[in-house]
C-alpha cells in the first residue's frame, strides 16, 4: 500500500495534476479567510467594472497631498485622454475639412489640438459620415476640453447657512496621495460582472461550490456504480440481468437529456446546489457499473478468490477482501474522473439556465451563464467569462492528469 | 491400499461445457468416476484435457452442465453457503499456480487464521492459536517466525506452495486434490513439495487426487490412475495396471513421452 503511494507520486503527471488540484483547494480555503466580504453582496452601482484597484475620490481629497514633479505626467495624463485612435479620427476629419494632410503631424499634440480647435465645428457636415461618427466627434471633443491647461482645479464645499459654494482647496496638476493613506480602496483584481459583484471573489466562492458539487455527485455515482458493478458482477445470474437491464436502460438515454429532463422537472425552486449535485450523481453512475462488473467479472474466477470460498468465507467478505482491494485503483481513477465529468455537468446544466437556483450560491456554470445572459463575450468583458473558463479547464485538467498518471502506475504497458 | 474400499467420492455422467454455438467447448464429457477412502488418484491428461475443470466441479466451484457428484455414498448438496462451507471442510485444494493462489493483500498469518477459524477454533486462545501455527508451518520446514506480517507474494513459488499444505495440515480435510503443485515451481522444490504431500497424506489419512501432466510422476505416487484425453477419462485402474500395461493409443503416447518410466525413481529428477 505505501509501496503503491509512493510510486504514484513519483509519477510526474499524477504529481503536477495533484498540485494543481491542492492549490486551487488551498486558494478556495484560504481567500475566504482573508477576504471576508460576502460573496454574493452587490457592490458597483452598475455593470462590468474593469479589473483595477479603485480609489474612493472623495477620500483622496481629504488625504494628505504631496507634490511631485514627475517628468511625463502631463504626457501620461493627455495620451489617457487622446488615444492613437483619436488622433487619426481626428486628423481624417480635419483633411475632410480642408486641411492640407502634410500640415498634420498626429505626434505633435500641441500642433493637433491648436489645428482642432480652429477649425471644429459640429455643425459642419462632412460627406458620407454616419450619425454614430457625427457623435464620436462630438464625445471627442468634450472631453479634449482643458486638456492642456495646467491650472489647479479649485474644490468647493456647499455652506450650510447660506448655500453658496465656498472654496475647500486646490488641487494641482503635480498633487498626489498616497494610496495607503487613502481610507477606502478597493481592489478588484477581476472587476465585477453583471450584477455588480465582485468576480474574484465571486469565483473563489463558485470554484468551492461547485469542486464541493463535484465531489458529492462522484462519490454519489461512483458509491452506486461501484456496489451495483460488484453485485451484478460477482453474484451474477438473476442479480447481474436485473442491473445489466437497469444498467443498459441508462445507458440508452443519453445522460445530459436525464439530466436535463429531470432538473426541469425539480422546478427552479427546488434547486439547491446539493439537489443538481444528487441528481447528477444519479445519473452518471452507468459508466462506473460497467466498468466495475467487467473488471469484477475477470477477478472472480481467480485462484485466490477460489481459496477464499474454501476457507468459508462470505460472499460480503469476498467481496470486500478478495475483489475490492484488487480494482481498489480502478476505482480512485473512476471517482476522480466521475468528479470532473460532475464538475463539466453542472456547467453545462447551468449555461443552460437549469442550475441550481441563483440566489444563494454561484457557481462555475452559473457564472458562466450569467455572462452569457449579459452579453459579456460580445461586449468584451473578459473577466466576467475568462477566469471562470480557465478555472474550469485547470479543474478538470488537473483530475484528468492525475488520472493519466495513475493509469500509467496501474497499468505499467502505458509507461512510455 | 486399504483393504475395505469405502467409496468416498464418485460422480456420473459429468459433463461442463463452457460456451455455446461455433464457440462451444466441452470441456469434460460424460466422466463416471469413483474414488475410495485413503487412496491416491492420479488423473493424468495433456494440458487442455479438462483435468482442472474436472477439479473445480470436484470442489463445488464449478457447477456442473450435467451429471452428478456423490460424496460418501449421498449425493452431494451445497445449495446454500452454510452447506457449502461444511463441504469445504472436507475437501480442499492445491491449486496449479502459487504466485495467483493468494489473495496479495492479506498476509499469511490470516491465511493460516482462516483455516483454524473454519475448523471451530475461533474461540481459541491466541497462544494456542499460535502454536498450530507454528506446528503447521514446522511440518512443512518454514519458519513461522519468519513468515508473521508478511505478504505471500514475499515468498518463492515453492513456499508458497508448501504453506498450502500447512493449510491442509491445519484443515485436516477427508479429501485432498491436488492440481498440478510443482508445475510452475523450481525443479529443486518440486521433490521436497511431493514429499511433504506424501508425509501429510500419511499424518492425517485423507485421499489424495493428484492431477498432472506428467505420467511418470503418477506412476511413482498414485494407487490409482485415471487417464483423460479431451474430456473423456479413456482408461483407468491401479497404477501398474494402467501404465504398465497400457491399453490405449493415448495412454501410450502420454508414456513415451517419459523415458524412465521402468527405471527407480530418482526423487532429485522429478
Ligand atoms: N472458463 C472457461 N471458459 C471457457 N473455456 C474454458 C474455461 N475453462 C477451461 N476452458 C476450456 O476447457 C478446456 C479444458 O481446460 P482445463 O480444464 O483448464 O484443462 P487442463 O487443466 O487439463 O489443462 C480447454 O479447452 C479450455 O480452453
Ligand atoms: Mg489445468
Amino acid at each position: 500500500m505505501r509501496h503503491t503511494i509512493q510510486q504514484v507520486f513519483r509519477s510526474g503527471k499524477f504529481v503536477v495534476g495533484f498540485f494543481i488540484l491542492v492549490a486551487m483547494l488551498l486558494i478556495v480555503i484560504v481567500y475566504p479567510l482573508i477576504v471576508t466580504y460576502p460573496p454574493l453582496q452587490i457592490i458597483s452601482q452598475g455593470t462590468f467594472f474593469p479589473p483595477g484597484i479603485y480609489v474612493n475620490v472623495y477620500d483622496s481629497i481629504g488625504s494628505t497631498r504631496y507634490t511631485l514633479n514627475l517628468e511625463n505626467a502631463a504626457a501620461n495624463r493627455i495620451a489617457s485622454k487622446l488615444s492613437n485612435n483619436d488622433r487619426h479620427a481626428m486628423k481624417d476629419w480635419l483633411v475632410a475639412a480642408g486641411i492640407p494632410e502634410n500640415e498634420i503631424d498626429i505626434n505633435d499634440t500641441e500642433q493637433l489640438l491648436g489645428l482642432w480647435k480652429g477649425n471644429y465645428d459640429p455643425r459642419v457636415n462632412i460627406a458620407g459620415m454616419t450619425n454614430a461618427q457625427r457623435n464620436y466627434y462630438i464625445r471627442l471633443n468634450n472631453s479634449l476640453q482643458g486638456l492642456l491647461s495646467t491650472e489647479a482645479v479649485i474644490i468647493a464645499a456647499r455652506n450650510a447657512d447660506i448655500g453658496a459654494l465656498q472654496e475647500a482647496g486646490v488641487i494641482n496638476p503635480s498633487d498626489y496621495v498616497n494610496v495607503n493613506q487613502v481610507p477606502n480602496v478597493r481592489v478588484l483584481p477581476l472587476g465585477t460582472n453583471s450584477f455588480g459583484r465582485d468576480v474574484l471573489t465571486e469565483l473563489v466562492k463558485a470554484t468551492a461550490v461547485s469542486l464541493q458539487i463535484g465531489f458529492v455527485a462522484g462519490t454519489i455515482a461512483t458509491l452506486i456504480g461501484l456496489t451495483l458493478g460488484l453485485l451484478a458482477g460477482y453474484i451474477g445470474g438473476l442479480v447481474d440481468d436485473i442491473i445489466m437491464f437497469f444498467t443498459n436502460l441508462f445507458t440508452v438515454i443519453p445522460t445530459i437529456v436525464l439530466l436535463i429532463l429531470i432538473s426541469f422537472s425539480i422546478g427552479q425552486e427546488k434547486r439547491g446546489a446539493f439537489t443538481i449535485a444528487v441528481v447528477i450523481g444519479f445519473t452518471s453512475w452507468v459508466w462506473t457499473a460497467r466498468a466495475v462488473r467487467a473488471q469484477v467479472i475477470s477477478l472472480r474466477n481467480r485462484d485466490h478468490v477460489n481459496l477464499s470460498k474454501l476457507s468459508g468465507h462470505s460472499v460480503a467478505h469476498i467481496i470486500l477482501t478478495d475483489i475490492l482491494p484488487y480494482i481498489a485503483s480502478y476505482v480512485v481513477m473512476a471517482l476522480i474522473l466521475q468528479i470532473s465529468t460532475a464538475i463539466l455537468a453542472e456547467a453545462g446544466l447551468s449555461i443552460l439556465g437549469l442550475g441550481p437556483k441563483t440566489t444563494e450560491v454561484p457557481t462555475l456554470g452559473l457564472m458562466l451563464n450569467w455572462a452569457l445572459i449579459y452579453q459579456a463575450p460580445i461586449l468584451g468583458k473578459w473577466w466576467a467569462y475568462l477566469p471562470v473558463i480557465l478555472t474550469i479547464v485547470l479543474v478538470t485538467f488537473s483530475m484528468n492528469l492525475m488520472n493519466t498518471g495513475l493509469d500509467q502506475v496501474f497499468n505499467p504497458t502505458l509507461r512510455e | 491400499m486399504p483393504a475395505e474400499r469405502k467409496v468416498c467420492l464418485s460422480g456420473s455422467g459429468l459433463t461442463k461445457v463452457f460456451g455455446f454455438g461455433r464457440r462451444k467447448t466441452v470441456a469434460v464429457d460424460h466422466v463416471d468416476f469413483s474414488f475410495y477412502e485413503g487412496e491416491l488418484v492420479s488423473i493424468v491428461g495433456e494440458s487442455g484435457s479438462g483435468k482442472t475443470t474436472f477439479a473445480k466441479m470436484l470442489l463445488g466451484l464449478l457447477k456442473p452442465t450435467e451429471g452428478e457428484i456423490y460424496f460418501q455414498g449421498k449425493k452431494r448438496d451445497i445449495s446454500t453457503q452454510k452447506k457449502r462451507k461444511e463441504y469445504w471442510k472436507n475437501i480442499q485444494a492445491i491449486f496449479q499456480d502459487p504466485y495467483s493462489s493468494y489473495n496479495i493483500f492479506r498476509k499469511i498469518d490470516t491465511v493460516l487464521l482462516d483455516c483454524i477459524h473454519m475448523r471451530g477454533g475461533r474461540g481459541l486462545p491466541r497462544a494456542k492459536k499460535l502454536e498450530m501455527m507454528e506446528e503447521a508451518c514446522s511440518f512443512v520446514n518454514l519458519k513461522f517466525e519468519e513468515l508473521t506480517n508478511k505478504y505471500p507474494f514475499e515468498l518463492s513459488g515453492g513456499q508458497m506452495q508448501r504453506l498450502m499444505i500447512a493449510r491442509v495440515f491445519l484443515l485436516k480435510p477427508k479429501i485432498l486434490l491436488a492440481d498440478e503443485p510443482t508445475s510452475m515451481i523450481d525443479a529443486c522444490s518440486r521433490a521436497t513439495i511431493l514429499d511433504e504431500l506424501m508425509q501429510l497424506r500419511d499424518e492425517i489419512g485423507m485421499t489424495i487426487i493428484f492431477i498432472t501432466h506428467d505420467i511418470g510422476l503418477a506412476y511413482y505416487v498414485s494407487d490409482t490412475v485415471y487417464i483423460m484425453e479431451r474430456g473423456r477419462f479413456v482408461e483407468h485402474g491401479s497404477a501398474d495396471e494402467v501404465i504398465l500395461r497400457p491399453k490405449g493409443a493415448y495412454t501410450r503416447r502420454l508414456i513415451s513421452d517419459v523415458p524412465k518410466i521402468y527405471e527407480e525413481w530418482d526423487l532429485s529428477t522429478v
